[in-house]
């Protein structure tokens, strides 16, 4: 790929349709690239020619912590306020059958027939940072696409989802008292990709005291991170936290994000309001403090590096030659006389010759 | 001889019996190791020897097996019919006064046409109408509504007001039928609507007998045809118990359903301790309400599935009324034996029929109410032969009830109450099943009782599991089915007549629908609805409110939403 | 063109029957079968399926009737797909058909449909012959 390949008639045809805003060629065209079908890139650079637009907003948290039927439910006040709204959900492949069970859709019947919404399930397909591989590049086709609001929800079996943060411009957490303490939240890194914390089904016992223990951790969290902010120079972008990547921003003590711990029960609705206004707040906040703009930064970042790694490895596994000494490598280390480096080390050289 | 000679005399005399007891047991299990050498030394068939809910049984049970508080307590665990704890019965004489009651499920099409099917089936010896509902009254919508489109009146009858109830018992008297209802979500207008229609004949509510399938709670758990959240529902449930036990003593206003638990896929096991900890839920919710629960418990019965598996089945019923009966005087402190005494309808397991040579299902049903009848069950539904292919035609429906006669006055089982008491199998499986029971009791009360296990999904999640490995012994062959995966002979062509549901129909009960809504008095229709909606906001019983919205001739689905702008919608939550 | 991709399917239970017993089951079973299943739940309008078939662009819908309500269901949601512009959307499903009405909707475009009793198997093996023989078209 140069700087791009024109597009093939059929998928000519598909941007024709996408640009009159027809469901099913975004629908086709999320296909295209979740499959990375032959010329995908090429369509994403097409429409994405524009730059972002939409505000994106994550959601994670563990399984059971009603994530599905809170996106629902803020997806459909995003509607009254006359907002278009893409929802991409992520549910786990099973690793023994390859194939997924796709769930998400049971909780959004409500909104399964706005034309103003779109929903897409997606499978991890082998990924494991709670997100799918091309989920971010889903996204970016739903900005395209014209959507003002993409509504992000990642699988939530568990592991640490900081994938999360490459997509999303605000990343909210949630939990319900069933899912453990505190502690067990800031051992699973959620302190650290937090934007905002959502104690949902707040009727439950146990979820004031939650709160409380949230509240008492980030506090406890934020003196730590003043003191620490010069030592995160430097580090590598795909990792980054918070903290860390606002360091273009000015000093958090000027203006900082302090992180809100709110309760909502999304089956009655209740603090669905103020999540809303939370979410906006955090916007403005972004916005006003530039950090958007360096979030954007180290997103692009890391969005390039991930199609560097990916086309690296298309070109090295799909060319003849790295084939041939791949094969070769293996005789050799059976034979007793190479090792993997040395057979890497000679892939490499043609590569890179 | 003084206190303590007499002491050691008795002692004495102990030890001997002990000995002695010992002494029979060294040979009996000396014997069965014998017993157990030759059956070693055979070549067995190449097969499951599990029943179809998966439990493993041995070749032979002995009275090693019998339970160990048999000598001791065994009047406790067994009792007689008609006594604490009910294990052989729940009455006295049992069916030497009285067969069980034959009572046919049905309704289809229109009041009208399901009004000839039940004088056909009363004609014919039927002793109880059973109300089947099509799917829009069983979710709460009017025939004229848009989700109702194509159902109406396809798997039972549609019902939308009043009017409509009163054309299905149209010269049926009410003060001399009983009556079940089987619906759930909206049970309590299709009650009120029953009660007006009631008082339309001129029959007096005190004398109607009765029931109402009304368990919400398995709806959640199964059968998914809800309407309201549990906590309003429940609140409904209770607000009927209150006004049924002050107002028509004679009804049952609940029947504890493990049917659908099981038809989902659930074990015996499984269906045995959902139902019954549903049913201590429902009193559990009475008694907070501040009911006395002498003055409901009575009324409480329940509704099983006769699947399969023989014995397991009768045994399934026998260890249903020795826990409930337990429950409910030791947990419970119920007083009177008539709330003890746990009194269950069945019918045949709708699940195990099969669409590939239907005249089977005959033989299959056969067995299975005669299981229901060794059971003990006051009331059977035997099901139709073409169930699977279509609603049962009149033949098959007959054929279904034909099958329940020959068994109660041909085949001498309901000669002898509880026939099979004392064997060592079908008393270790009634053990065993309680056991079982009483261990998922536990596992539900952990989670912190029956709406939690329900908002985390994790019933209909056992239920599927349990599905799910049952589908799997089937595709493997490893549990036969004749005419499915076993025998397959004869398989190729369905040779029987189906009924057919004129799709006229919709349009004819629409048309009705708009015929009544405008031949009635528009303002007390809406002062109902409002004076409803205001009810459902305090803590006044909604039953006085809603009879007044039946006799406006307020739709079911009027009724529906004006309560649900109190109470909101349910809405499924995890599933898989 | 013929490419190994995975197959979508959308597992539908519309109508007003809550008995998803089988859709369950055929769900589990295609998701074992290494097909990406969608599952929509209970209660479903036909203008829900199809929404749900087009935004996640599955290659086949397979709906659960029970209820009776086969003859309206099945072409109602066959007429949608068309006008939303997915005819190239296998239709399918199972529940209790009679024969007459199984012809009937094969006649309307309908794919096959499973009766009670059907092994799973046959319907993934369906699916996937019907996949394969559309790739290699």
């Amino acid at each position: 790929m140069t700087e791009t390949a024109p597009l093939s008639p059929e998928h000519e045809s598909l941007l024709a349709h996408f640009r009159e805003g027809k469901p099913l060629a975004l629908a086709r065209a999320i296909s295209i690239v979740e499959n990375e079908r032959n010329g995908f890139q090429d369509l994403l650079h097409t429409v994405m020619a524009g730059g972002p637009h939409a505000r994106r907003v994550g959601f994670t948290g563990p399984p059971g912590a009603g994530k599905s039927s809170l996106v629902a439910s803020i997806a459909t006040r995003y509607r009254e306020l006359d907002e278009h709204v893409g929802v991409v959900a992520v549910d786990p492949t099973s690793p023994y059958s390859g194939g997924a069970l796709l769930g998400d859709r049971i909780r959004m019947n409500d909104i399964a027939t706005d034309p103003g919404i779109f929903i897409r399930s997606m499978a991890t397909r082998g990924s494991l940072g709670g997100l799918a591989t091309t989920t971010k590049e889903v996204v970016d086709l739903m900005d395209a696409f014209g959507f003002d609001r993409v509504l992000i929800e990642t699988v939530g079996v568990g592991q640490t989802e900081l994938e999360i943060t490459a997509a999303a411009d605000t990343v909210v957490v949630v939990l319900v008292p069933e899912s453990g303490d505190a502690i067990q939240a800031m051992k699973a890194g959620l302190m650290e990709i937090a934007d905002v914390f959502v104690v949902n089904k707040a009727d439950r016992p146990g979820s004031a005291r939650l709160v409380k223990e949230l509240r008492q951790a980030l506090h406890l969290k934020a003196g730590a991170a003043m003191r620490d902010i010069p030592a995160h120079h430097g580090v590598d972008l795909g990792r980054m936290t918070r903290k860390e990547r606002t360091t273009d921003a000015p000093p958090a003590e000027v203006d900082g994000w302090e992180i809100p711990v709110l309760t909502t029960n999304a089956l009655t609705g209740e603090g669905l309001e103020e999540l809303l206004e939370t979410i906006g707040r955090h916007r403005d906040w972004l916005v006003r403090t530039g950090s958007l703009e360096s979030r954007r930064r180290n997103r692009a970042a890391v969005r390039i590096r991930d199609v560097v790694d990916r086309e690296v490895r298309r070109v090295a596994w799909t060319s003849e030659v790295s084939r041939e000494l791949l094969a070769a490598g293996v005789d050799q280390i059976a034979r007793g006389e190479g090792t993997p480096y040395s057979a890497a080390d000679r892939i490499l050289e043609a590569l890179l010759r | 001889m003084s206190t303590i000679e007499e002491e050691l005399l008795e002692r004495a005399k102990l030890q001997e019996a002990v000995h002695d007891r010992d002494r029979e047991i060294a040979e009996l299990r000396a014997r069965l190791a014998t017993w157990e050498d030759q059956y070693g030394a055979v070549p067995k068939r190449d097969t499951l020897f599990t029943t179809v809910s998966g439990r493993e049984v041995r070749p032979l049970y002995t009275e090693l097996d019998r339970p160990d508080a048999a000598a001791a307590d065994g009047d406790d665990r067994l009792g007689f019919p008609g006594s604490y704890p009910f294990t052989r019965g729940p009455y006295a004489t049992m069916y030497r006064t009285r067969l069980w009651t034959m009572r046919q499920f049905a309704g289809f099409a229109t009041a009208e046409e399901t009004n000839a099917r039940y004088k056909y089936l009363l004609e014919h010896g039927q002793t109880g109408l059973s109300v089947a509902f099509d799917f829009p009254t069983l979710m709460g919508f009017d025939a004229d509504h848009a989700r109702s489109l194509g159902e109406v009146g396809v798997c039972g009858v549609a019902i939308s007001s009043l009017a409509d109830m009163e054309r299905l018992f149209d010269g049926i008297p009410l003060d001399r039928v009983s009556v079940s209802m089987t619906i759930n979500g909206p049970a309590i207008i299709l009650f009120c609507f029953y009660v007006a229609a009631a008082e339309r004949q001129g029959v007096d509510p005190a004398v109607l007998r009765g029931t109402v399938q009304n368990d919400i709670l398995k709806e959640y758990q199964a059968q998914h045809a809800w309407v309201f959240p549990p906590e309003p529902a429940l609140r409904c449930i209770v607000d009927m118990f209150e006004w049924c036990s002050e107002n028509t003593p004679k009804y049952n206003p609940i029947s504890i359903s493990g049917y659908h638990i099981r038809e989902a896929g659930a074990t015996a096991a499984q269906e045995l301790a959902f139902t019954l900890r549903n049913g201590f839920e429902y009193v559990e919710r009475g008694i907070a309400r501040g009911l006395d629960v002498d003055a409901f418990a009575p009324r409480l019965s329940f509704f099983f599935d006769i699947h399969n598996d023989f014995f397991e089945e009768i045994a399934k019923l026998r260890a249903a009324r020795r826990i409930w009966a337990r429950g409910m005087k030791e947990k419970y402190g119920a007083k009177d034996p008539d709330s003890w005494r746990l009194r269950t309808h069945c019918q045949t397991a709708g699940v195990t029929l099969t669409a590939q040579q239907p005249e089977n299902n005959i033989v299959r049903v056969a067995y299975q109410a005669m299981a229901a009848a060794l059971g003990g069950t006051q009331s059977l539904h035997t099901n139709s032969m073409d169930e699977t292919l279509s609603l049962p035609t009149e033949k098959a429906v007959r054929i279904a009830l034909r099958t329940q006669q020959v068994l109660a006055y041909e085949s001498g089982v309901p000669n002898t109450i509880d026939p099979l008491a004392g064997s060592y199998f079908v008393e270790h499986l009634t053990d065993e099943l309680e056991r079982d029971a009483l261990g998922l009791f536990e596992e539900i009360d952990a989670m912190g009782g029956v709406v939690p296990g329900i908002e985390q999904g994790w019933f209909q999640q056992e239920i599927a599991a349990s599905a799910m490995r049952q589908q799997r012994e089937v595709e493997a062959g490893d549990r036969p089915v004749v005419g499915v995966n076993h025998f397959l002979e004869g398989s190729e062509k369905l040779e029987i007549d189906t009924l057919k549901i004129d799709p006229a129909i919709e349009r004819r009960q629409v048309e009705k629908m708009a015929a009544m809504r405008s031949s009635r008095d528009d303002e007390s229709v809406q002062r109902v609805l409002a004076a409803l909606t205001e009810a459902c906001r305090t803590e006044e019983n909604v039953v006085p409110r809603i009879l007044d919205c039946a006799r406006a001739y307020c739709t079911l689905y009027e009724i529906r939403a004006a309560m649900e702008e109190v109470f909101g919608a349910y809405k499924e939550p995890v599933f898989f | 063109m013929s490419e190994d991709r995975k197959i979508r399917i959308l597992v539908a239970k519309p109508g007003l029957d809550g008995h998803d017993r089988g859709a369950k089951v055929i769900a589990s079973a295609f998701r074992d079968a290494g097909f990406e299943v969608i599952y929509t739940g209970l209660h479903q309008t036909p203008e829900m399926v199809v929404s749900a078939a087009v935004q996640e662009d599955v290659d086949v819908v397979a709906m659960s009737v029970l209820s009776g309500a086969h003859m309206t269901l099945f072409p109602r949601v066959k007429e949608l797909l068309d006008e939303a512009g997915a005819d190239h959307v296998l239709l399918t499903g199972g529940g209790i058909i009679p024969e007459e009405d199984v012809l009937a909707l094969e006649a309307r475009g309908i794919g096959r449909l499973f009766g009670p009793g059907t092994a799973t198997t046959e319907a993934i093996e369906y699916v996937n012959e019907w996949f394969q023989a559309r790739q290699s078209a």
